[in-house]
């Protein structure tokens, strides 16, 4: 516990410097802000923006701020260091998963601002769950590559399709079927609705069988190579 | 505290270490010395439970690597140049994250900083360091804990030269107050200068062993004397009962200024053993 408490501090010191992963934690929240307030158009879906960005911002930040940062760590070996201090593996992942975590729900609460009151525990328990696959998905990647070259070039398109598909469904309705089977698809027609009420059955299978998907992968990943 | 008997390590088919022993006393400075590419930080690797040796056995705190817990780790230092410190922190946070691990106080930092030159450099960035500052922090970094034994993998690498007479400083520091320090180079006079005992290490072998200078008295195949006179002419002598009445009248005329012996530096030991220079690259 204490070791994962320093990680996270470590990580929380390193917000602010680290360029690349705080434009993700803060890009959406701030795009939704003004998007909220400064379009209006007749007609369109109440909220739209907040629920678009909101899927996106599951589908990117969290992955790939979880990728940078244990990719950074193990390129610069400072992971090693680490781990020869006594750190745990497990530590050093639920520190990584718990600060990228908490930064995201920051992140989501901002943009719950927009919504109704009501609305916003719904919405932020929604949000916490897809960044949790996130944060898997994103640890997966981490873990079994080698630099952050490598890190980026697998992250990357994993994440546009996760963070783009649910808005390319809109427009199309064979990319909607293809899209379907991913976390952040069912997320964002969880947040259309807007309520626990009306929760499909096919939409929770496909959330939980996304969820056992990430918990394998990243047990599978971690067995293999473990943090080396 | 150290011991190893018979450690092979392979890469791909590659056997980088042949049957490694040795034992190092608690409280000495024991030198790998050999030029890059023998397997030093192989070694260093498998002693420090980074990584298995494909046979033979390493005890170090009588258990072997396998079996190191997480308290029996914190009682290494460890310096590596392949392990990084944080660019985006300062010297002091850097430190502060290893305090924290350590439990050591972090109103230490400072001075653990200032042992190691670095007083001023409290909050300088990490990525703006010099590489001889960059070796420093790494230093105070395997340092902090107090540990029982530290490794230092070619602490000196790259380094200039007055930088690494500061850092020789620091290792001779350490080992007056009765560290255990096992370090690895390829240059013989910082080796014969700080090491208690020395090890060369050639093609995965030690071939030899010893402390510095009976390894130079073992290879004196010369046996000469060499004595430089007032007048400025040099001589050169066999160094038996025959020299002794010309050295004796030569020193009561008061003609003589030095008289050298002429056993060999570790390099050119090393040159003689191996057909190979130390500091040449493979
Ligand atoms: N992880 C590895 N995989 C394959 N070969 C390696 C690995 N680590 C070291 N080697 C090889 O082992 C040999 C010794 O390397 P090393 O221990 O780094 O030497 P030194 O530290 O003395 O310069 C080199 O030929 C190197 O290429
Ligand atoms: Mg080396």
């Amino acid at each position: 516990m204490h070791n994962t408490v320093v990680i996270i501090k470590k990580q929380l010191r390193d917000t602010v410097r680290n360029k690349t992963i705080l434009i993700q934690f803060i890009l959406f929240p701030l795009m939704t802000v003004i998007m909220e307030n400064a379009v209006n158009i007749e007609g369109m879906q109440e909220h739209f923006f907040t629920r678009l960005f909101a899927v996106m911002y599951i589908g990117m930040a969290p992955l790939m701020a979880t990728t940078a940062v244990i990719s950074e760590e193990k390129e610069k070996n400072t992971l090693r260091v680490l781990l020869m201090a006594d750190i745990t593996p497990v530590q050093y992942l639920a520190g990584i998963g718990v600060y990228v975590w908490t930064i995201c729900m920051l992140g989501a609460a901002v943009m719950s601002a927009t919504l109704r009151a009501g609305e916003r525990p719904v919405f932020l328990l929604f949000m916490g769950a897809g960044f949790i696959l996130s944060i898997l998905a994103g640890a997966c990647i981490g873990i079994l590559s080698k630099n952050q070259m490598t890190a980026t070039s697998v992250s990357l398109p994993i994440m546009m399709v996760l963070a783009f598909a649910p808005m390319l469904s809109m427009f199309n309705k064979t990319i909607e079927k293809f899209s379907a089977v991913a976390y952040t698809q069912q997320i964002k027609l969880l947040i259309d609705r807007m309520s626990l009420a009306d929760v499909s059955g096919t939409g929770t299978l496909i959330l939980i069988g996304n969820a056992l998907a990430c918990i394998l992968l990243f047990l599978l990943a971690y067995r293999k190579k473990g943090l080396e | 505290m150290i011991s190893c008997r018979d450690i092979r390590k392979s890469f791909d088919r590659k056997e980088v270490l042949r049957g490694i022993s040795f034992e190092i006393p608690a409280g000495s400075i024991f030198g790998l010395l050999g030029p890059s590419g023998a397997g030093k930080t192989t070694l260093i690797r498998i002693l420090t439970g980074q990584l298995p040796c494909d046979s033979g056995t390493v005890t170090v705190f009588d258990k072997a690597p396998e079996a190191f817990t997480g308290a029996d780790r914190k009682k290494f230092g460890i310096m590596m140049d392949s392990f990084g410190v944080y660019e985006r922190f300062s010297c002091g946070e850097n430190l502060a994250v290893f305090a924290d691990l350590y439990g050591v106080p972090r109103s230490g930092i400072r001075d653990i900083l200032s042992e190691v030159g670095l007083g001023d450099a409290y909050g300088k960035q990490a990525s703006d360091l010099s590489k001889g500052m960059r070796a420093r922090l790494q230093l105070a970094r395997a340092f902090m804990h107090t540990p029982e034994i530290i490794f230092l993998d070619e602490p000196t690498g790259g380094l200039d030269p007055q930088t690494m007479r500061g850092i020789h400083r620091i290792i001779l520091d350490k080992k007056k107050r009765g560290y255990t320090i096992f370090l690895t180079t390829h240059n013989m006079e910082e080796a014969s200068k700080l090491c208690d005992r020395v090890a060369l290490l050639h093609e995965g072998r030690i071939i030899e062993e010893g402390r510095p200078e009976e390894i130079c008295r073992r290879y004196d195949h010369q046996k000469r004397i060499r004595l430089h006179l007032s007048d400025g002419e040099d001589m050169e002598m066999e160094r038996g009962a025959d020299a002794a009445d010309g050295i004796a009248s030569l020193l009561r005329e008061g003609r003589v200024e030095t008289i050298h012996s002429t056993e060999p530096s570790l390099e050119s030991v090393f040159l003689e053993l191996t057909g190979r220079k130390l500091e040449e690259d493979e």
